[in-house]
């Protein structure tokens, strides 16, 4: 069991900045994230993109905040729990919460923060009438394991870097890669595409495009896939494999969350933005993207004051009847988890001859 | 100020709304959808008009020009379901006064 003071439910911008505002006031956090990595959107969508109306900066790359925020909180010392999706949700006598992640990960925490932004990312699937069929059976959409490649044939299906990367990554591990793509065109780091037309030449890559996946074939596990493909004639083939990798990205989706008897309006928890972020379960509060209120702004910006807004309510739960005020960090230096301690410089007092 | 445009646009539902678009505050034709809340939220636009995630996809019905695709709408198209001939992305679109009349049906969400 993960125990902590506040447990926060995204590891987006908003609830990287609560780790550092959590922090201040001597609150310890733990966050849990679908992603394999820290960032939300900023990191998995668009880190390559700019971001032009953070305070203070007139322009920042997506990925750069990430690792600027991550920097920022590190003397707090967050714990994570990556490429797990909070599941489930008991409140417990001592009005404690325990949350458990769908790969059977406990943590338990006094507050619940969820800065869920629009969802857990899930991958998409494409149109296949039999596809569901062949889950975990030969289909898989997410690469967890490459080793279960080996020596095995695999098509992988997208035109993105994923489905790049992974042709370039297994044409080593496989006996056979084949990469097909509605296009002749890839969308990718140059270096991937060119890897791939090198790996092509070298006969180690089958590139089928402009090309699709239309049905997969087996009886209990995959054993093969049907192929259309458009180039000066349409026609239909089939291609043996033992798996099938479709690689069409993330989106996001709710999830489980939208179970947990939070109210929910506009596929958004609905908060006290009078106050401080709290949902209708008192201890669960709901910042950033993921939540509305009359006149919500999804902005990377409003998430932080919301997130600033929430920790001072979460010391009440956490330390109730206990005086605090807020403190400047310039007057009181940032005291980090792991002993370190920032701090102005002293004003120098000499006397001039 | 300039003069608003005209818009019939067919929701997920098949319910056509007839609406009115201003083409001075550089909205694209996702933002409109938006604003008039013809799809709910989250379920469009959801890379924020990137073309990152086809979210807005809508398919062209009338004969309107608008602007050529360029390559990273045309590299999403190639990734996204439900794709035909007259698919586009509808934060790709920016509306002007020459796209008076313009009908578009939004595509299934996926």
């Amino acid at each position: 069991m993960i125990t902590t003071d506040i447990l926060i439910i995204g590891a987006g911008p908003t609830g990287l900045f609560t780790v550092f505002e959590a922090g201040l006031l001597k609150l310890k956090c733990h966050l849990i994230d679908a992603l394999p990595q820290p960032g939300g959107q900023c990191s998995e969508i668009y880190p390559k993109k700019p971001i032009y109306d953070i305070p203070a900066y007139p322009e920042i790359l997506a990925g750069d905040l990430t690792e600027k925020l991550l920097e920022q909180c590190k003397q707090f010392e967050p714990g994570f729990t990556l490429g797990e999706r909070a599941e489930t949700i008991e409140k417990q006598e001592d009005g404690s919460f325990i949350v458990t992640t769908n790969k059977g990960t406990k943590h338990q925490a006094p507050v619940i923060a969820i800065a869920g932004g629009l969802g857990s990312f899930e991958p998409r699937k494409p149109l296949i009438h039999n596809i569901t069929d062949f889950e975990d059976k030969g289909v898989e959409y997410i690469i967890k394991d490459p080793e279960i490649y080996r020596n095995k044939k695999v098509v992988i299906a997208g035109g993105g870097d994923s489905a790049l990367d992974w042709s370039i990554f297994l044409s080593d591990v496989a006996s056979e890669v084949t990469l097909i793509h509605r296009r002749n065109e890839f969308r990718g780091h140059l270096d991937s595409v060119e890897k791939v037309q090198e790996l092509k030449n070298a006969g180690k890559i089958n590139l089928v495009t402009p090309a699709e996946v239309v049905g997969i074939l087996g009886d209990d596990k995959v054993s093969g896939v049907v192929v259309k493909q458009a180039e000066h004639i349409e026609k239909e083939f089939e291609i043996e494999t033992d798996h099938f990798i479709p690689l069409f990205g993330l989106s996001p989706k709710l999830g489980p969350i939208a179970n947990w008897g939070l109210e929910i309006e506009k596929n958004a928890i609905k908060v006290n933005n009078s106050l401080d972020y709290q949902t209708n379960i008192p201890g669960i509060y709901a910042i950033g993207d993921v939540n509305t209120y009359p006149g919500k702004l999804k902005l990377i910006l409003c998430g932080f004051h919301e997130a600033t807004l929430m920790c001072q309510s979460a010391y009440q739960i956490i330390n109730p009847g206990k005086r605090y005020v807020m403190k400047y960090t310039t007057v009181a230096g940032v005291d980090g988890f792991d002993g370190t301690r920032k701090e102005a410089p002293k004003a120098v007092v000499k006397k001039i001859e | 100020m300039e003069q608003d445009i005209n818009i019939t646009i067919t929701d997920r539902e098949g319910a056509i709304h007839k609406i009115q678009a201003p083409t001075d505050m550089a909205m694209n034709l996702m933002e409109v959808v938006r604003s008039y809340e013809l799809a709910p939220e989250g379920t469009i636009g959801v890379c924020g008009g990137m073309a990152m995630c086809a979210s807005c996809q809508c398919y062209v019905l009338s004969k309107t020009e608008l602007p050529e695709m360029q390559d990273d709408e045309e590299a999403m198209l190639s990734e996204a379901f439900y794709v035909k001939d007259n698919s586009r992305l509808g934060c790709q679109i920016q509306i002007t006064p020459e796209m008076e009349g313009l009908e578009v049906e939004l595509a299934p969400e996926s």
